[in-house]
């Protein structure tokens, strides 16, 4: 697997502000990462260090290995930072045949790139036309015209309704599953969850993890029952060596386990001893969750 | 470099402001040629301004080239404005953000400043060579190909002022507040040699410093050419008066307007590398 971006102590300072302190990760190609973080935790002066837009305060950055100069490197980048920015003036074909000129590369595939966004039919409209859907759409397009090794996305969905977002994440989606690598950083965390298959997760422009969606919710996940005897129930969970603490609210008690344990074994076991449940459900903790559970600990 | 030029004419050519402008810059350098129409036949009074001598080489080159110079205030609001709009739209950050390197960006900016100076100057030389072969009296070769170190200041002068221009939308951001700063500029320039003039130093010395200004150097490179015109020169002969002008260019006004380029397109560059967008 190839290394396509590491970062190492990376640090931006803006004056007493610290936005980015000491932060290492690297990005491997096929993977689609997401850098999550609430507003103001670094994500896009990150974001903007390595896109040669930011100057660092001190750390490094590599593209590639290191083996190009980072404008070089851009070239094989497509990206998207915060707004879509084009020239108003200029039809949608005239931003991007300019782009293919900043880039170097052909013009034979932005029709193609704007069939994908859906916005062939408008090509010949002035940029400063669209609605933001649209211009997000076509900044999609835009950045997916060199076919690149890496798409980076930032806050894409911010500021769409509802039709606009769920559109976004479809030509995501699309392009994911191609293979594209992507890094997405957002501070929506469903939309991270549905398609990263690792995460970065930022605070105060601190990293708090790094690595695979899955070994963050590294739990075993928990147990929602239901049951006419509810003070049986839980007395007996808590006998039981699989569970952590048991809570009970509004007749719904939610076990934590330890240790591994599926729902048809404890469904047995629960029989067995003669309670009857009216509702068992095995859940894993949403990355919501885990991210507010993540993000609060470092403030205790 | 033809790809720098190319994305410039790309961002340029699709504006209609910007097209507009350069347009009439050119038609307006081409319009010099009708100054020979003007032409008084009132009677007894027979003036043709043509007649006047003004189209004789190689006067012609003097005249047309610090007439034309004027019309430099066009192209610096394009310029002025290419430079800002990038600001204002935020395509800067996408420019940069999509392969191009800060300092392609500043170069792609240059060259069109240079292009610009290039087509103007071969526009004036073209149509000084029309109306002079018109009007002029003398038509030798060796005369008409004489004092043609006027188009080089030319294209120095217009090189230097648009880089300043490029410099002040690189500070300044904003194209209005940058076309603003040049002429306060101008006024400093004034105000300056006005201070320094009435509690310094003599004329001689005032001249020579304020020939260190980015503003007053370019002004020096082509001195005004209506003392060297025949029917002011009888005139002061009649008065007694000899006007001895030194309007020749100097070695040392090039080299003084070059650094100044220098200093603007590389101030330019280091303004852009140290900011964050």
């Amino acid at each position: 697997m190839s290394t396509i971006l590491s970062v190492n102590h990376l640090t931006k300072k803006f004056g007493y502000l610290t936005a980015v302190k000491d932060l290492s990760f690297t990005i491997e190609k096929g993977n689609v990462y997401g850098i999550l973080g609430p507003n103001g935790s670094g994500k896009s002066t990150t974001l903007g260090i390595v896109l040669n837009v930011v100057n660092k305060t001190s750390g490094e950055f590599a593209w590639f290995g290191g083996d190009t100069s980072t404008h070089e490197a851009l070239k094989k980048v497509g990206a998207i930072i915060e707004r879509p920015n084009f020239y108003p003036y200029m039809t949608a074909l005239q931003n991007l045949k300019l782009v293919c000129k900043i880039k170097d590369v052909s013009e034979d595939k932005i029709e193609e790139k704007l069939d994908l966004v859906g916005l062939l039919d408008r090509k010949n409209s002035k940029f400063k036309t669209f609605s933001l859907g649209m211009k997000q759409r076509l900044a999609i397009a835009s950045a997916l015209l060199n076919d690149p090794e890496i798409l980076i996305l930032d806050e894409p969905t911010n500021g769409l309704d509802p039709q606009g977002i769920h559109q976004i994440r479809e030509i995501i989606k699309t392009i994911a599953a191609k293979g594209t690598t992507i890094l997405l950083a957002s501070h929506l965390l469903d939309e991270v969850e549905k398609v990263c298959t690792h995460v970065v997760i930022l605070r105060k422009g601190e990293k708090l993890y790094s690595g695979r969606v899955d070994s963050l919710q590294a739990s075993f996940g928990f147990f929602e029952l239901k049951s006419d005897d509810l003070e049986k129930l839980s007395s007996y969970l808590r006998t039981n060596e699989h569970f952590g603490s048991i809570k009970q609210e509004n007749g719904l008690v939610t076990a934590i386990l330890t240790s591994e344990l599926d729902a048809q074994t404890l469904n047995k076991l629960l029989f067995d001893k003669g309670i009857i449940v009216s509702h068992l459900v095995k859940r894993k903790e949403s990355l919501e969750e885990q991210f507010l559970a993540l993000t609060k600990n470092v403030n205790a | 470099m033809i790809r720098l030029l190319q994305i410039e004419f790309i961002k340029l050519w699709n504006n209609r402001a910007s097209k507009v402008l350069i347009i009439s810059y050119f038609a307006l350098l081409t319009s010099i040629a009708l100054v020979a129409a003007i032409k008084f036949d009132i009677g007894p009074i027979k003036f043709h301004l043509a007649d006047q001598g003004i189209f004789n080489f190689p006067y012609i080159w003097h005249f047309n080239t610090f007439i034309t110079a004027f019309f430099k205030l066009f192209l610096a609001i394009v310029i002025v404005s290419m430079m800002s709009n990038e600001y204002s739209n935020k395509t800067i950050k996408q420019n940069l953000i999509d392969g191009l390197s800060k300092k392609e960006f500043i170069l792609s900016k240059f060259l069109t400043v240079i292009t610009f100076s290039l087509v103007s100057t071969f526009f004036v030389f073209i149509v000084s060579l029309i109306l002079g072969l018109i009007y002029s009296d003398f038509n030798e070769l060796s005369i008409i190909f004489t004092d043609l170190e006027f188009l080089l200041a030319f294209f120095v002068k217009l090189t230097g002022f648009f880089s300043f221009c490029l410099f002040l939308g690189v500070l300044v951001k904003r194209s209005a507040f940058a076309l603003g700063f040049l002429i306060l500029w101008q006024v400093f320039e004034g105000i300056f040699r006005g201070i320094i003039r009435w509690k310094f130093f003599d004329s001689e010395t005032t001249d020579m410093i304020m020939g260190f200004f980015p503003l007053q150097a370019m002004f020096n490179l082509i001195k005004e050419p209506f003392s060297r015109l025949g029917a002011v020169q009888s005139v002061a002969n009649q008065m007694g008066e000899k006007l001895a002008l030194d309007y020749y260019i100097h070695w040392y006004e090039i080299v003084i307007v070059l650094a100044w380029i220098a200093i603007f397109v590389y101030g330019s560059y280091a303004i852009l590398k140290k900011r964050d967008l």
